[in-house]
C-alpha cells in the first residue's frame, strides 16, 4: 500500500469520524431507551420488556465507544490525551453514568423486590440521561474551542466548560437520542406500549427539530469558524442540506407507518450531525480561544507514518469481521422484544 | 500529596478493581466452553444444566469487566497525557487492535452466550462460546502485549518534535512485529492467561465442592468436577513453570525488578542464596527475620548454583524500585501458587482413589480456593508494576542504539490537578465499593440457587418446543418458583 502520509492521516479523520457516528447511532437508541423507560412502561413486565429490547446488544454498542478511544490514541495521540485530560471531571462524570447504566441493566431483574428495581429504574434513567448530556456538552466545547495554552495545556476547568452553548448542543443531544430511542422502542414493542410510545414520538420530534434550530444558530454565533469550510468549499453545503432532509424524513416515514424506514432515517440524521461536526472541525481535532496556533491538528497530533499505515491494515481485516458479526446478532434478536428465561 | 501519587494511587486501584473480573472471564469461559461441549458431545442434560449455570454466572462478571474496563481505556489520557503522547505511536495502537479484534468479538458473540440458549441452535451457540472466550484470550493479549512493551521496549525509535519552538520526544514504532513480540511478551502473556485458566479452574472447584458438601445438585457438581480439577491441577503447574520463565528473562531484561523481588542487595563474588520469607529494610539494606536458603537464587536464575545474581548495587541509586512491596506480594505469589498445587494435587490424587466426597475436610479446603488463585493474580501484578518504577517506559538498547525511557514522574497529565485526581479517586471509591457489594450479593444468590436439574431443564425444552420462545412469556406465571423466569 502506497498511500502518502497526509492522505493516510485524512482517511483516519474519516475512520474515528465512523467510529464516532456508529457508537452515537448504536448506544444513541439504547441511551434513549433509557431516558423513556420511566415515563412509557408502566408496569414491571413492560419495564422488562423495554429493557430487554436493548438487552443483548447495549454492551456490543459501547464498544464503539472503546473501540473509539483506543484508534484516536493509535492514530492522534496528541488529541488523545490533550482531550481527555482537558475533559477530567465531565469525563470522570460520564464513566460513573456509563458504569451506572451497565450494572442497572445487570443487576435490576435479579432480585425480585419492588424497591430493588425501582433503586435501578431510576439509576438507569438517570445515567442514561446524564451521559447523553455529557457527549453533548464535550461536543458543544470542541465545537466553541477551547482555552488551549501552549504546548497542549489546558486552562479551564469543568465550570467554564459548561457555558450556555455547549448546554445547548447538550440538550440537543439527549432529545436527538430520546427520538431515536423512542423510534427503536417503536420498532420493537407491539400492543398498548407501542401505542404509548407512537404517541410520544410527536412531542419527542418537536422538542428535536425546535432544539435543531435554536443549535443552528447559536453555532452561527457563538462559533462562526464552523463557517469557514463550507465558505472555501460552497459544494459542501450538501453536508447541511442532507442533514435538513433526513430531519424532515424522519415524522414522513412515521406518518406512512414505516418505522424501520424512520429508525433509519433518524440514524442518518445522526450520522448527517457527525459528518456536519466534522466538516466545522477540519482540520482542528481541538481549537484554541487563545491563539489559533495552540489549536490540535490533524498534522500535529497524528501518530508516525508507519504506524497509520499499520492500523490501516489493522482496521481492514478487523471492520469487515466486526460488521459482519453486528449484523449476524442483530439478526439474530429481530423482531418485536419477548421476555424468557434468559432475559434482565 | 501529589498528582503523582495520587495518579498512581488511583491507576493501581482502578486496575486492581478491573482485574477482579477478566481473570474469571477467561477462565470460566474455558470451563463453560468445556461443559457445553460435552453436552454437545453426549447430548447430556445435567452437561448443558451445567454450561448454562455457569453462563448466568458468567454473565454477571462480565459486565462487571467490561463497566470498570472502560474506565480503563480512557484513563491513561486523563491522567497520563504526557506519558500517551510519548507511546501513543506505539501504546495506542495495541489498544486499538484489542478494540477492534477483542472487544467486539466479545461483546457481540456474548449477546448469542447469554440470551441465545433458546433462539439458535446447539451448534451456533457452541461456536458463539468458543469466540466469547477466544475474545476474552485476545484481549489479554494486546494488552498485555502493551504493557509488556512497556517493561521491555523494542521494535521502535525516539523521534523529537517541534512543539511550538520546543524539541520532545516519542517513541515510535519502527517495527510492528519486533513491537508485539518484544522480549518479555509470550513468557508474560502465558503467564497472564494462564493465571486466568487457574482462577477459572478453582472457581468451578470450588462450587462444586460447596454443592456435592451440601448434598445438593450432585450430579452436575459432579461432571463439573471431571474437568476442574484436573485442569486446576494442570494450570497450576503450568503457572509455575511459565512464572519461571519470567523470571530467568528478568535478570537480563530487568535486572533491578529481580533484585527486589528477592531483596538482593549487595552483589558479592559468593552464589546468591533465596529468602523464603522475611522484612525487607532498605535503608539497612538487609532483611530482617528472613530465612534464606543458600544458593538457590542462582540456581534458579542460571541454572548454575555457583555464579553470583547481580544485585541492586549495580543499579543507580535513582533507578531503583521499592524493594519492600515487590518482595511481599512477590513471595505472597509464589505461596499461593504452591498452596494451590497442594491442594489440587492431594484433591486430584483423592478422587481418582474415589475418596473426595467422603473427605469433608478436603472439599471445604477447596472452597475458599479461588481467593487464593485471584490473591496470586493480583500480587503479581503488583510485583510487576511495582517493580518496573520509576520507569513508566523502561529504557532500553535498539540495534546498539540507547533508547532514552520515560520515567512515571514524567507522564502525568500537566493541567489536572491533585484536587481533580483526589475527587475522582473518592468518586470511583464509593461506586466501586457498592458495585462490589452489589455484585458479591447477586452472586451469592446465583451460587445459592444453583444449576437446574435436568428434568427442569427438560420441561424447559418442551416447553419451548410446543410454544415457542414466545410461549414462555404467556406460561411465566406457572414457572415453578421462578425457576427458569428470570435468569436467577
Amino acid at each position: 500500500m502506497s498511500l502518502d502520509y497526509d492522505t493516510l492521516t485524512f482517511i483516519w479523520f474519516v475512520l474515528l469520524g465512523v467510529l464516532l457516528c456508529g457508537y452515537a447511532i448504536l448506544d444513541g437508541f439504547d441511551l434513549g431507551v433509557g431516558m423513556l423507560h420511566p415515563f412509557l412502561a408502566r408496569n414491571d413486565t413492560e419495564r422488562r420488556l423495554v429493557m430487554n429490547s436493548i438487552g443483548p446488544l447495549w454492551d456490543g454498542n459501547e464498544v464503539w465507544l472503546v473501540t473509539f478511544g483506543g484508534a484516536l490514541f493509535a492514530a492522534f495521540p496528541v488529541a488523545y490525551a490533550t482531550v481527555f485530560s482537558s475533559f477530567y471531571t465531565a469525563f470522570f462524570l460520564l464513566l460513573t453514568c456509563l458504569i451506572g447504566r451497565a450494572v442497572s441493566l445487570e443487576f435490576r431483574s435479579k432480585v425480585h423486590s419492588a424497591r430493588w428495581r425501582s433503586v435501578w429504574d431510576v439509576g438507569f434513567f438517570l445515567s442514561s440521561t446524564t451521559a447523553a448530556l455529557l457527549l453533548g456538552v464535550a461536543a458543544g466545547n470542541i465545537l466553541q474551542g477551547m482555552e488551549l495554552g501552549p504546548k497542549y495545556r489546558y486552562f479551564g476547568s469543568l465550570s467554564s466548560q459548561l457555558g450556555w452553548f455547549p448546554l445547548l448542543v447538550g440538550l440537543l443531544t439527549v432529545s436527538l437520542f430520546a427520538m431515536h430511542g423512542a423510534i427503536y422502542l417503536y420498532l420493537k414493542t407491539d400492543g398498548t406500549l407501542q401505542q404509548r410510545v407512537r404517541r410520544a414520538f410527536v412531542p419527542l420530534f418537536l422538542t428535536f427539530a425546535s432544539l435543531y434550530l435554536i443549535v443552528s444558530v447559536a453555532t452561527w454565533i457563538r462559533a462562526p469558524h464552523s463557517l469557514d469550510n463550507l465558505v472555501r468549499h460552497p459544494w459542501l453545503w450538501i453536508v447541511p442540506i442532507l442533514n435538513l432532509l433526513a430531519v424532515l424524513n424522519v415524522p414522513r416515514a412515521m406518518h406512512l407507518g414505516r418505522p424501520g424506514y424512520a429508525f433509519f432515517s433518524s440514524s442518518m440524521v445522526i450520522l448527517a450531525l457527525g459528518s456536519l461536526f466534522s466538516t466545522a472541525m477540519f482540520p482542528y481535532l481541538m481549537r484554541s480561544t487563545f491563539d489559533s496556533a495552540y489549536g490540535i491538528t490533524l498534522q500535529n497530533a497524528r501518530s508516525s507514518e508507519g504506524t497509520l499505515g499499520t492500523m490501516l491494515i489493522i482496521a481492514a481485516i478487523g471492520f469487515p469481521c466486526v460488521l459482519s458479526y453486528t449484523i449476524a446478532i442483530y439478526w439474530v434478536f429481530r423482531g418485536k422484544v419477548k421476555l424468557d428465561s434468559s432475559s434482565y | 500529596m501529589d498528582v503523582e501519587i495520587l495518579s498512581r494511587l488511583q491507576f493501581a486501584g482502578t486496575i486492581m478493581f478491573h482485574y477482579l473480573f477478566p481473570p474469571l472471564s477467561i477462565g470460566l469461559g474455558l470451563q463453560l466452553f468445556l461443559c457445553e461441549l460435552m453436552a454437545f458431545r453426549k447430548g447430556d442434560l445435567a452437561w448443558e444444566a451445567a454450561a448454562r449455570f455457569w453462563t448466568r454466572i458468567f454473565a454477571v462478571n462480565f459486565g462487571m469487566g467490561v463497566a470498570s474496563g472502560i474506565v480503563m481505556e480512557f484513563e491513561f489520557g486523563t491522567n497520563w497525557a504526557a506519558y500517551s503522547r510519548f507511546v501513543g505511536d506505539v501504546f495506542g495502537s495495541a489498544l486499538a487492535a484489542e478494540g477492534i479484534f477483542a472487544f467486539f468479538l466479545e461483546s457481540g458473540f456474548l449477546a448469542i452466550l447469554v440470551f441465545g440458549w433458546d433462539r439458535v441452535g446447539p451448534r451456533t451457540h457452541l461456536i458463539s462460546t468458543l469466540m466469547v472466550f477466544l475474545g476474552s484470550v485476545f484481549s489479554a493479549v494486546w494488552i498485555v502485549v502493551a504493557n509488556s512493551w512497556q517493561q521491555t521496549p523494542a521494535g521502535y525509535r525516539i523521534v523529537w518534535h517541534d512543539v511550538q519552538g520546543e524539541m520532545m520526544p516519542r517513541a515510535e514504532v519502527t517495527d510492528f512485529w519486533a513491537m508485539v513480540f518484544n522480549p518479555s511478551s509470550v513468557d508474560r502473556l502465558s503467564h497472564t492467561v494462564i493465571g486466568a485458566l487457574v482462577l477459572g479452574a478453582f472457581f468451578v472447584t470450588s462450587v462444586s465442592s460447596y454443592y456435592l458438601l451440601g448434598g445438593r445438585h450432585q450430579e452436575v457438581a459432579r461432571r463439573c468436577l471431571s474437568i476442574a480439577l484436573p485442569s486446576a491441577l494442570l494450570f497450576s503447574l503450568l503457572a509455575a513453570a511459565t512464572g519461571h520463565a519470567s523470571a530467568q528473562k528478568l535478570v537480563h531484561t530487568q535486572p533491578a525488578k529481580l533484585a527486589a523481588m528477592e531483596a538482593h542487595f549487595e552483589t558479592t563474588d559468593e552464589p546468591t542464596g533465596l529468602y523464603l520469607f522475611g522484612w525487607p529494610d532498605a535503608e539497612a539494606k538487609t532483611v530482617r527475620f528472613g530465612v534464606r536458603i543458600p544458593k538457590l537464587l542462582s540456581l534458579l536464575v542460571w541454572n548454575d548454583p555457583n555464579r553470583p545474581v547481580p544485585g541492586l548495587d549495580r543499579i543507580p541509586p535513582n533507578e531503583r524500585p521499592p524493594i519492600w512491596l515487590p518482595f511481599q506480594t512477590f513471595h505472597l505469589m509464589v505461596a499461593m501458587g504452591t498452596l494451590m498445587i497442594g491442594v489440587a494435587g492431594l484433591a486430584l490424587f483423592m478422587r481418582l482413589r474415589g475418596g473426595l466426597e467422603r473427605r469433608r475436610w478436603l472439599l471445604k479446603l477447596l472452597i475458599p480456593m479461588p481467593l487464593a488463585a485471584m490473591i496470586a493474580n493480583q500480587a503479581g501484578w503488583i510485583t510487576a508494576e511495582v517493580g518496573r518504577q520509576p520507569w513508566i517506559v523502561y529504557p532500553s538498547v535498539q540495534q546498539g542504539v540507547e533508547m532514552m525511557g520515560l520515567r512515571t514522574s514524567d507522564g502525568l497529565s500537566e493541567s489536572v490537578t491533585a484536587e481533580q485526581v483526589l475527587g475522582s479517586i473518592i468518586l470511583f471509591a464509593i461506586i466501586y465499593a457498592l458495585l462490589f457489594a452489589v455484585w458479591l450479593f447477586v452472586l451469592d444468590r446465583k451460587l445459592r440457587h444453583g444449576p437446574e436439574t435436568p428434568e427442569e431443564l427438560r420441561e424447559h425444552k418442551r416447553r419451548i418446543a410446543r410454544s415457542g420462545i414466545g410461549g414462555l412469556l404467556a406460561d411465566q406465571g406457572s414457572v415453578r418458583g421462578g425457576m427458569l423466569e428470570e435468569r436467577n
